[in-house]
């Protein structure tokens, strides 16, 4: 689960890692409000609020340049502001429909002496957290581990042990910090340590992490990612999550249980099990069609999920064909077919239907799609199904 | 003519009297595997189904009954609990199914089997199971669609495994044992530790991988099946078409914003290996058959 910027600041200031003091806005009278928090004539940092990074060179759809603005004074932030609010802002990380700014952010601008990257990440080939950092801040840190990796300093720390203090101080040195600035170090990196353990986050980073024209160490932009599956042990986190921020169709099938993924295709997808899921997209690709999602019904989907599989896959305009694919292996192919039958029957399917099913009781499960009179093509192996759909497609189009 | 499980394994079930638990365990009791005991905390002195005996830990599960294998079915927020508490019974074999565990549990139990007095090995999280047909089957896969025989499959998914063992089993070929070892990110068996066992087992001839986007358990064992295996392997990789940045469905199934762990990485070592790669989902077992006869 991801956190706006301004939500992992307040974090951060709750584990007394330093931020630029901020003001979040999701109304234009609470914009009145957050500026009235700022000095009259100090410089104010704009930012909207979406979960896609390069917002900086972003563009809004109507033409406004740039999601995250500094700009001179009250009055300035104001028009600022009101641009950006409900405006749709597109970025190399949101593809082109872009996202509906439904917060902006305001920070007090500081002078930046130098732009550093800090981050704890858990690598999953070691078990262990990893602190990454860098003299090279500000920018995309995978393009600075491509282009001079010997920038990327890459700290383990112990699972069993946790951070200590000479992670801190190595850290602190080798990022060329000296004297108060290395207990500066160390109280914001435990800070940022005991944030990303207490609440199971899977990523906190910090980019850029700057020192002041005083010196002092500050958090200019955070990203956070917590482990969905331990959301439920932290409620305060959990409030976070922003459903805007989301696809409808994807929160509708995480209500039923079902793991879905829109992507840019038009061939639908319905199959159980994850792995046979992703394999069922690359054949339907490999047969020259374009998956229009992923779509796990799970190893024990009814009669309810199959229905509401169909009716989030159908409620995607670009959805000119479905492929179900279900290997039954405790949930039985007649029980698979039932569902199918009942979906088909309560939801208006009005696009081409091919149906593979294997497994246990397969021939009953057949009988049944076949008594029923559904307009659908049965098919008997996954190839099989997939040059059906993929031709049946493509020669509409 | 097996890896870690046969017809002796001693079955012990870690939340036996839950929905779950009691279904799977009387699917592989018909199936006839040996289940010795079941684990759930103050369910002690019970007895499950008029048949298997219910104990309140596993410490007392190894030592009245003599279970030298778990498996679980417990809730995800107090699976890593279990896990841990088998360790601490030292039981050789943990199989987890459930699937959701927290990662950072997964990341404290991973460091805890690097314990050197550690005894035992754990497959999954969020796993089918294991089997060996015809003798033992721990887990949730169908017991029909497989067969005794000499293949080896690793799996990091559940259903792509069906396929790929009936498959073979369509194609005449039975199997030695199956492992699911799970999609999470972070789990107890990789790639490498089931196909070394494969490869030291003298009743497996073939080995079939199969692997998903993301991490690189898939190329680790490739450099392992490099150097130590002549017994012929196939393999294929899922997710080819996975967009970047998003997870399919298992935790562990995401290609990072950077590039690492993509299909064609994937499908590059196993050439590299002299892997048979299958490009197709249903050409797993025609893949190995290549470089197989039986």
């Amino acid at each position: 689960m991801n956190i706006h910027e301004y939500q992992a600041k307040r974090l951060l200031d709750d584990y007394g890692v330093p931020v630029p003091k901020g003001y979040a806005a999701q109304t234009s009278r609470e914009i009145e409000t957050a500026i009235a928090h700022l000095g009259e004539s100090q410089k104010i940092v704009v930012k909207a609020q979406i979960h896609a990074g390069g917002r900086g060179k972003g563009s809004f759809t109507d033409g406004y340049q740039g999601g995250v603005k500094l700009v001179e004074g009250r009055e300035a932030a104001l028009e600022s502001a009101n641009r950006m609010l409900d405006n749709t802002l597109v970025t190399k990380q949101t593809g082109p429909a872009g996202r509906k700014v439904q917060t902006v952010y305001f920070t007090e601008a500081c002078e930046i002496q130098h732009e550093y990257y800090l981050a704890l990440v858990l690598d999953r080939e070691t078990a262990q957290t990893v602190i990454i950092a860098s003299t090279e801040g500000g920018m995309d840190i995978e393009e600075v581990a491509e282009s001079s990796p010997e920038k990327i300093i890459r700290v383990p720390i112990s699972t069993t042990m946790g951070l200590r203090h000479h992670h801190c101080r190595r850290v602190a040195f080798e990022l060329g910090f000296s004297g108060d600035q290395v207990k500066q170090f160390a109280r914001l990196l435990t800070g940022l340590y005991n944030l990303y353990w207490e609440n199971n986050a899977m990523l906190v980073e910090i980019n850029p992490l700057i020192t002041t024209d005083r010196g002092d160490l500050m958090a200019l932009d955070a990203k956070m990612t917590f482990d969905g599956n331990a959301i439920f042990q932290h409620p305060k986190i959990q409030q976070l999550r922003d459903l805007n921020e989301e696809d409808p169709k994807e929160i509708e099938a995480s209500k039923h249980n079902l793991s879905y993924i829109a992507l840019d295709g038009n061939i639908a997808c319905l199959v159980n099990g994850a792995g046979l899921a992703m394999a069922t997209m690359d054949i339907i690709k490999s047969f020259g069609g374009e998956p229009a999602n992923f779509l796990d019904v799970g190893g024990g989907a009814n009669e309810d999920q199959v229905t509401a599989a169909f009716k989030i896959i159908l409620s995607d305009p670009k959805v000119e064909g479905i492929l179900v694919n279900i290997f039954g292996g405790i949930m039985k192919c007649d029980v698979i077919a039932r569902g199918i039958v009942a979906a088909a029957r309560n939801v208006d399917i009005q696009v081409p239907l091919v149906i593979r099913l294997e497994g246990t009781n397969v021939e009953a499960g057949k009988a049944i799609l076949k008594e029923s009179g559904i307009a659908c093509t049965p098919a008997d192996s996954l190839a099989h199904a997939a040059e059906i759909i993929t031709t049946q497609v493509n020669a509409k189009a | 003519m097996s890896i870690l499980v046969n017809k002796d394994t001693r079955v012990v079930v870690q939340g036996i009297t839950g929905k779950t638990g009691t279904f799977h365990t009387k699917q592989c009791l018909e199936y006839g595997t040996k289940i010795v005991a079941g684990v759930t905390p103050g369910k002690g002195g019970q007895v499950w189904e008029d048949s298997v005996p219910v104990c309140n830990t596993m410490a007392e599960a190894v030592r009245e009954h003599g279970a030298n294998v778990s498996v679980i079915y417990v809730p995800p927020a107090f699976a890593g609990d279990s896990i841990l508490e088998a360790i601490e019974a030292e039981i050789p074999l943990v199989i987890c199914i459930t699937e959701g565990v927290p990662v950072r549990d997964m990341a404290e139990i991973r460091r805890r089997l690097y314990f050197k007095n550690t005894r035992t090995r754990l497959i999954g999280p969020n796993c089918p199971g294991i089997i060996t047909p015809g003798e033992c089957k721990i887990g949730i896969m169908p017991g029909y669609i497989h067969k005794p025989g000499r293949v080896g499959v690793v799996s990091r998914s559940g259903t792509l495994t069906y396929e790929a063992v009936w498959q073979l089993t369509q194609r005449g070929h039975g199997q030695s044992t199956c492992i699911g070892i799970g999609g999470d990110p972070i789990n107890g068996t990789s790639q490498t530790d089931a196909i070394r066992m494969f490869n030291e087992d003298p009743d497996t001839d073939a080995i079939i991988m199969i692997g998903e986007i993301g991490g690189s358990a898939e190329e680790e064992a490739c450099e392992y099946i490099k150097e130590h295996v002549k017994k012929p392997v196939a393999g294929f990789i899922a997710g080819a078409s996975a967009p970047k940045g998003r997870t399919m469905g298992h935790a562990g199934a995401i290609v990072s914003a950077s590039g690492a762990g993509t299909a064609e990485a994937k499908f590059a070592a196993m050439e590299d290996a002299g892997v048979a790669i299958a490009r197709n989902p249903s050409e797993i077992a025609d893949a190995l058959l290549t470089v197989y006869k039986g």
